[in-house]
């Protein structure tokens, strides 16, 4: 039977012609381009064209841009990166309790080396208050850290809104943008952001493979030291290939960036319009409106997760509980928590489903059909 | 083209490559999925940890894979200075080592650690009685490559195992990127703890890397998130690269048992050539070294002017480690070896790879000595 991949907010397939990119600078382009003979400056070139690329797609200069081992690293440099340097500044951190891990544990380990972190809450629409946020800034506040969209639910956070309050406060201010890449606009300047996280295998591009934007003038430590590669940022050889891919798949999201929302949006909406035809009762975790368009997680009450997907698994459709990094254990997702307490039942009867480029519209339709059977199933 | 830069970094595998675009094409799932195509992607994923265990003969669970080798050195390093500190807070390296250990041990005295740098002979090699003399109660960590990239210098490392192994309370971590598949290694055996391996020095990919870990060993992480490989290294698994390193490990492990004999014969042959001009300097031991590096100096011609002449005859070498290429004028090696100035300035670096051919030896043979000639001509 073939799966119906509807999971694209834990991994994406990589577009043919990203592979086709790749494979030609694998065999054609492997220089270091540290080497400073011209096979190792063509590789050179190759890097910085993506770099110039990814710089143009957000709005920034090309030394802003840092190329990782993916979003965790690019999220970790950014949280931990800035706190140590900034130290002498304040010790205390916001970020939000829907982030994901890579940035909560990144707090946690900043906790435990004596940073204050305050983790606020989101409403039942999964949206952080503004004020809420700007009742938590004090003058020890170094660092703010709040998900341009939430990984579980799709909802977008007021990262503007945000910007704009700390613009003129001591803090910096970084954006986690791994789900909003690709079907948003993300410009640095317009979100006053210092800090912003992108992952390559998000958007159809190779995994192993992000960016960590950084404004001029942030003060920042790096995390590994070595060779001097991306401005002593980010040591060890650049991943030319996973480079190179990565900006080939930013070139085609940029490209189909319209389309693409359009037909996700068709699909959420199809997807949504055959569960009512059907009858199935559910209930839309997060904001109807204000999510982006390829995520959306229902809660099907008087069902349970492990029964959903184990029966979702047997029909070919691959959905997810939370984030994949944390659907490997039965924890209840801490998003889902935030948004309505640890007791409420959605906790343990909500689905993400993430369209993109593995779906069409025939499939979409398929997998409700499928979807709702089982429910009704399951709810009898 | 001739390629002799092969200690930068390799042209990858054709199989490899093929490997590569295979997972990429038909699992891309994210491993920690509980879907079908996530859990494919983690039985690939375990697989290829299986295989890479084999082919070092280590358990499943002592590889960690890293986005490469600056990040396996600077895990290991860092990963047992913070976990460890508790017990002492003095190091113990070499002044060869590669940046990424030189410069994470920097970062570390900067942390409050000590850290003995063991000088080496006019061969690069230590002394087995200096490292044992600076062994203290607050020792935690020795790290000492196996094999050095600039000069091909094969460290003692099973006497430091018997000595670092007399130490229960003392780790031992070496940097293996230039050793495997060159000579024969053995990385189970008492006293090492350790060892660092790079997939795009072995014809895998950029971007993949792994270090062993000995079971029981307990790390600090250096990236916090979603808690993937034994929540040593966080960050979805990039499943493609690291099944293409499990291949390029296995058929250069094939290469070091079939046909270790002809780097010996290409090496030979161009050592008789080099020795032949006038004037140059051997650098590369004649004992004790790998079979894949020679570094030599013709004094009085700068090294980036002979580098760039040979290129005009479609020839690739370099002058000292790619990631240190842009520190200025000498290598830090070859002082380290007292060598005199003129000889450190002058370095020059062949680095050999199974693929490469004795014709192509001869032809840069010729080539060196004329271009040696044109220039020493020029400089008159």
């Amino acid at each position: 039977m073939k799966q119906i991949y509807l999971d694209h907010a834990a991994t994406t397939p990589m577009d043919p012609a990203v592979i086709d990119e790749m494979t030609d600078s694998l065999k054609n382009l492997y220089g270091n381009p540290s080497s400073i003979h011209s096979f190792g400056r063509k590789a050179r070139q190759a890097l910085d064209k993506v770099r110039r690329t990814t710089a143009k797609v957000i709005g920034a200069d090309e030394k802003e841009v840092t190329f990782t081992s993916g979003g965790t690293e690019a999220n970790n440099l950014a949280l931990i990166g800035t706190a140590f340097r900034n130290k002498s500044k304040g010790n205390h951190i916001i970020t939000t309790k829907i982030e994901h891990h890579a940035v909560l544990h990144a707090a946690e380990y900043l906790e435990k080396n004596g940073f204050r972190v305050t983790y606020l809450d989101v409403d039942k629409d999964g949206m952080l208050d503004v004020e809420k946020l700007k009742a938590s800034l004090t003058q020890e506040t170094i660092l703010v850290s709040v998900m341009m969209v939430n990984n579980e639910t799709g909802v977008f956070q007021p990262i503007s809104e945000i910007g704009q309050l700390i613009k003129d406060h001591q803090a910096y201010f970084h954006t986690d943008a791994v789900q909003a890449l690709g079907l948003t606009n993300i410009h640095v300047d317009n979100l006053s952001v210092d800090l912003l996280t992108v992952s390559s295998h998000k958007i159809n591009g190779p995994k192993g493979l992000g960016v960590l934007y950084v404004k001029k003038g942030t003060k920042l430590d790096s995390r590994q030291h070595g060779g001097e590669q991306e401005r002593k940022r980010r040591p060890g050889t650049e991943n030319v290939a996973g480079i190179i891919g990565f900006g080939k798949a930013l070139e085609i999201a940029e490209e189909k960036k319209q389309v693409r929302k359009e037909t996700y949006l068709s699909f959420k909406e199809l997807f949504l319009k055959i569960l009512d035809k059907n009858e199935i009762s559910y209930y839309i975790n997060g904001s109807k409106n204000n999510t982006i368009e390829h995520i959306i997680n229902l809660s099907f009450p008087g069902t349970n997760v492990e029964s959903l997907l184990t029966n979702f698994d047997l029909e070919g459709i691959a959905a997810s509980s939370g984030s994949a990094c944390s659907a490997g254990s039965v924890e209840p997702s801490h998003v889902l928590v935030s948004m309505y307490g640890s007791e409420n039942s959605r906790i343990i009867n909500s689905i993400r489903f993430s369209f993109g480029l593995a779906n069409d519209l025939s499939q979409v339709e398929l997998a409700a059909n499928k979807i709702a059977k089982i429910v009704k199933r399951l709810t009898k | 083209m001739i390629y002799f830069d092969n200690s930068a970094t390799t042209k990858p595998d054709p199989n490899v490559l093929d490997s590569f675009i295979k997972v990429t094409q038909d699992f891309y799932g994210n491993p920690s999925s509980m879907h079908d195509l996530g859990k494919n992607a983690e039985t690939l994923l375990r697989k290829a940890r299986e295989q890479i265990a084999n082919l070092l003969s280590v358990s499943n669970d002592e590889i960690i894979f890293t986005s490469g080798g600056t990040e396996g050195n600077n895990l290991a390093i860092k990963g047992i200075a913070l976990q460890h500190q508790a017990r002492g807070k003095h190091i113990i390296t070499t002044q060869v080592e590669h940046p990424s250990v030189l410069l994470a041990c920097e970062a570390l005295e900067e942390l409050g650690f000590q850290v003995t740098y063991l000088p080496v002979d006019n061969y690069g090699r230590i002394s087995i009685e200096e490292l044992e003399n600076s062994i203290t109660n607050e020792t935690i960590l020795v790290s000492v490559m196996y094999v050095n990239n600039e000069i091909g210098t094969i460290q003692p490392i099973e006497e430091i195992a018997a000595i670092t192994n007399k130490y229960p309370k003392l780790f031992f971590h070496v940097d293996a990127v230039q050793a495997y598949g060159k000579i024969p290694i053995n990385l189970n055996i008492d006293g090492i703890d350790f060892s660092t391996l790079s997939g795009h020095k072995i014809h895998g990919l950029k971007g993949t890397g792994l270090l062993y870990i000995k079971n029981g060993t307990i790390l600090f992480p250096l990236l916090h998130g979603g808690g993937q490989e034994m929540k040593v290294r966080s960050g979805t698994e990039n499943v493609a690269g690291i099944v293409a390193l499990a291949k390029a490990m296995r058929i250069q492990l094939d290469h070091l048992n079939e046909d270790q004999k002809s780097l010996v014969e290409m090496k030979s042959e161009l050592l008789r050539a080099i020795e032949k001009i006038d004037g140059t300097v051997v650098n590369t031991p004649t004992e004790n070294a790998a079979p894949h590096i020679i570094n030599f100096s013709i004094p009085r011609l700068k090294p980036e002017v002979v580098i760039h002449a040979l290129e005009e005859h479609g020839i690739y070498i370099s002058t000292k480690s790619a990631c240190a290429s842009k520190s200025p004028d000498k290598s830090s090696v070859l002082v380290a070896c007292q060598k005199n100035d003129e000889v450190s300035r002058s370095g020059l670096r062949i680095s050999l790879a199974y693929s490469n051919t004795l014709e192509e030896i001869k032809y840069f043979n010729q080539k060196l000595a004329l271009v040696v000639n044109q220039l020493r001509k020029g400089i008159r």
